[in-house]
């Protein structure tokens, strides 16, 4: 037991130390502020449903885009060694697909919201393959490659919108979006368990990761492997897409419109943001989905836990700041090394302590 | 004849991708006087892309300075907007200007000074801190005030107020008056910093010392370069600018809004690759930064007057832009790497 807890401290739980550490954190101090702060109840929403409802609800909820995003930019991390700030206009991009599909036709039925997620993915699919065709072909900065999006993203959602909001209601997009009936956990969190589960399948059931990972640590030695590294990097971008027409059709069903200005708007720093909290090297290689999860979970508990305290949706982003720089500082290289140190200089003065008295 | 090709050098990567911008800004400029003609065809079009783009100047040198040196900093927007709204406020309070000033340059000089001590010396990665001081500084802004904010201070209304005209550039109107070029105090400074900033780079040794860094880390350190005292300086210089293109931004609209400078560290970064600099470092010059200012507000320009008028082709054109020129440098750095590889084998 001792052993394993030395473990801890000197080597950590490998990189899940820092989020697991952050949520801890956070989950205490709410429960010192208000004890009731995690109380979940069961109310009767407007459609007459019995759901679940509360703080950690609405916590476990409102990560749910920035889960599926973090989980495909973790990808893009890894194998490229660098982020796509495009997340957010791509997702606007993918909800506009996915609402002109839906108000093509005169009702909206079943069949078409399949046919209308489809066609989201394939635009997102599109628009991650001409991010990774830069990126992998042109051997462009991903940065720099998705800035052309960045910049003109929200402007083809626009577009492709004609100028307006669109807006539409249907009993099938509203139950995406909130609970279907009968069932009192949110909808958007089963589909985060479900494209979890799809990840880790992926990861069983092929080599993507291990290739991934190769290729993020050395491009070119994975090369001289047989490893066809611009073909994994543009599947890490196609994957990224398929998540972020995911995240864009939650996001769409949820408000029951499309406003291609507000819709998923910053969230491309959030998703980098739970990709390094979740300890993973922003630089490349090494990677751990779950990590991101929770580093996006992490995040969302800090923000509900701020609005909790009554602080205004636009100062919520100073104090954000606070915390994001406290955390990388305790797992920056350096004050590890430094507590490391002091830890072993701390030991060693125990054990002189004990010899001195034993003699 | 081929061993005269072989020993001159013709241009280094970074003059290459600089004259390229260069060229095609001229190219874009000219034709746009050719075609559209209207006010492309006074100077006072020139003056006003430099009066609006004066901090956007300033910005993107201390970007470049930083991308040289192989990191970046996405907060420099936000410290603008912070700024604006902090002397805005002192102002409204009974200020004095040249305290102002030195709180627009402290508010610049703090983020600078945390941003390289967190990044070099903690070593933690720049995007990430540069991403948490992009926050502070916007929450901080919507903190000080939600809304906008009128100077109504009168020496600085003064300040504001002084132009510099140049008559000779000037035209006459259909009326007959002679309409004068026009150009604010702010460009005056950005241009000082364009210029110091070109000094340092080109003549000093701390600017060497950022080449060096930002092309190989390694070999910086074994030339005895003191890495991280240079990568802190990096952001320091960065942060600086940003509190100078702060006051001249409040110089220029003469309000604090929250949303002040909004997106404008993407239009930076985007000015400085346009101008040639490479985000993996080494590679960059300010004057190139400053031809891709200039190249991205005629873009703009050439959007309204040519008649697109719904509000995406903006946007749409600025992307398709930064698109062709990205794909252009890629293009033509690889074809250069490849024959300097021939070359070697020969």
């Amino acid at each position: 037991m001792k052993k394993s807890f030395k473990n801890i401290f000197s080597n950590g739980l490998g990189q899940l130390t820092i989020p697991i550490i952050a949520i801890i954190i956070l989950v205490v101090f709410n429960l010192f502020r208000d004890p009731s702060f995690f109380s979940i109840e069961i109310t009767q929403n407007n459609e007459g449903n019995n759901v679940f409802s509360g703080n950690l609800i609405s916590i476990i909820n409102g990560a749910s885009e920035l889960a599926i995003l973090a989980m495909g930019m973790t990808l893009v991390t890894a194998a490229c060694g660098g982020q796509d700030i495009s997340v957010g206009a791509a997702a606007a991009i993918a909800g506009s697909a996915f609402v002109k599909v839906l108000k093509a036709g005169e009702t909206i039925s079943g069949g078409r919201v399949i046919l209308a997620f489809l066609f989201a993915c394939i635009v997102a699919m599109c628009f991650g393959a001409f991010n990774g065709t830069l990126v992998a072909v042109f051997k462009i900065q991903p940065m720099i490659a998705t800035l052309i999006l960045y910049t003109c993203g929200r402007s083809i959602a626009y577009w492709i919108n004609g100028g307006a909001t669109p807006t539409f209601s249907s009993s099938i997009v509203t139950a995406i979006g909130g609970f279907i009936p009968g069932v009192p956990i949110p909808t958007p969190v089963l589909i985060v368990l479900a494209v979890a589960v799809i990840f880790k399948l992926v990861f069983h059931f092929t080599s993507l990761e291990l290739l991934t990972q190769s290729v993020g640590i050395n491009g070119s030695a994975a090369r001289l492997n047989g490893i066809n590294s611009t073909l994994i990097k543009l599947l890490s971008f196609i994957i990224l897409g398929l998540c972020v027409a995911t995240a864009g059709c939650i996001g769409v069903s949820r408000l029951g419109l499309i406003n291609h200005e507000t819709l998923l708007v910053d969230i491309e720093m959030d998703t980098i943001l739970a990709v390094a909290i979740g300890g993973n090297n922003l630089g490349g290689g090494k990677f751990k989905v779950g990590g991101s999860i929770i580093g996006a979970y992490v995040i969302q508990t800090l923000t509900i836990t701020l609005y909790a305290m009554k602080v205004s949706s636009t100062d919520v982003k100073a104090y954000k700041a606070i915390v994001i720089i406290l955390l990388v500082v305790i797992g920056s290289p350096v004050v590890k090394a430094r507590f490391g140190k002091f830890m072993t200089k701390l030991r060693a003065k125990k054990t002189n302590a004990c010899v001195k008295g034993a003699e | 004849m081929r061993k005269n090709l072989i020993k001159r050098e013709p241009f280094s990567d970074t003059q290459l991708l600089m004259t390229i911008t260069i060229g095609i800004f001229v190219i874009m400029y000219l034709s746009a006087m050719g075609f559209l003609g209207g006010g492309f065809l006074h100077f006072q079009q020139i003056c006003d892309m430099l009066n609006d783009n004066a901090s956007l100047i300033i910005v993107s040198c201390g970007l470049t300075i930083v991308m040289i040196g192989g990191g970046i900093d996405i907060s420099v927007g936000a410290v603008t907007s912070l700024v604006v709204m902090s002397c805005v406020l002192y102002l409204n309070n009974d200020g004095n200007i040249i305290v102002s000033i030195l709180l627009a340059l402290g508010i610049g000089l703090a983020f600078g000074l945390v941003h390289g001590f967190l990044i070099s010396y903690l070593e933690i990665q720049p995007f990430i801190v540069t991403l948490a001081g992009m926050f502070f500084a916007r929450g901080m802004t919507t903190i000080l005030s939600n809304n906008p904010q009128k100077v109504s201070h009168e020496s600085f209304a003064k300040l504001r107020s002084i132009k510099i005209e140049i008559p000779w550039l000037g035209y006459t109107a259909n009326n007959g008056n002679l309409i004068t070029a026009k150009m604010e105090l702010g460009v005056v400074i950005a241009f000082v910093c364009l210029i110091a900033i070109f000094i340092l780079l080109k003549y000093v040794r701390l600017g060497r010392c950022f080449y060096a860094m930002g092309g190989n880390q390694q070999s910086a350190l074994m030339l005895g370069i003191n890495v991280k005292r240079t990568r802190f300086l990096t952001y320091v210089i960065s942060g600086l600018l940003s509190g100078i293109s702060g006051f001249v931004f409040m110089m220029h609209t003469g309000a604090g809004n929250s949303t002040n400078a909004l997106g404008m560290e993407m239009n930076a970064i985007a000015a400085s690759i346009i101008g040639g600099t490479l985000l993996t470092g080494g590679v960059g010059n300010v004057a190139g930064t400053f031809f891709g200012v200039m190249t991205l507000t005629t873009i703009k320009k050439i959007v309204v007057s040519s008649g697109l008028n719904d509000p995406w082709w903006q946007d749409i054109t600025n992307g398709g832009m930064l698109c062709f020129f990205i794909l252009l440098q890629s293009i033509v750095l690889s074809r250069r790497n490849r024959n300097k590889k021939a070359k070697v084998k020969v």
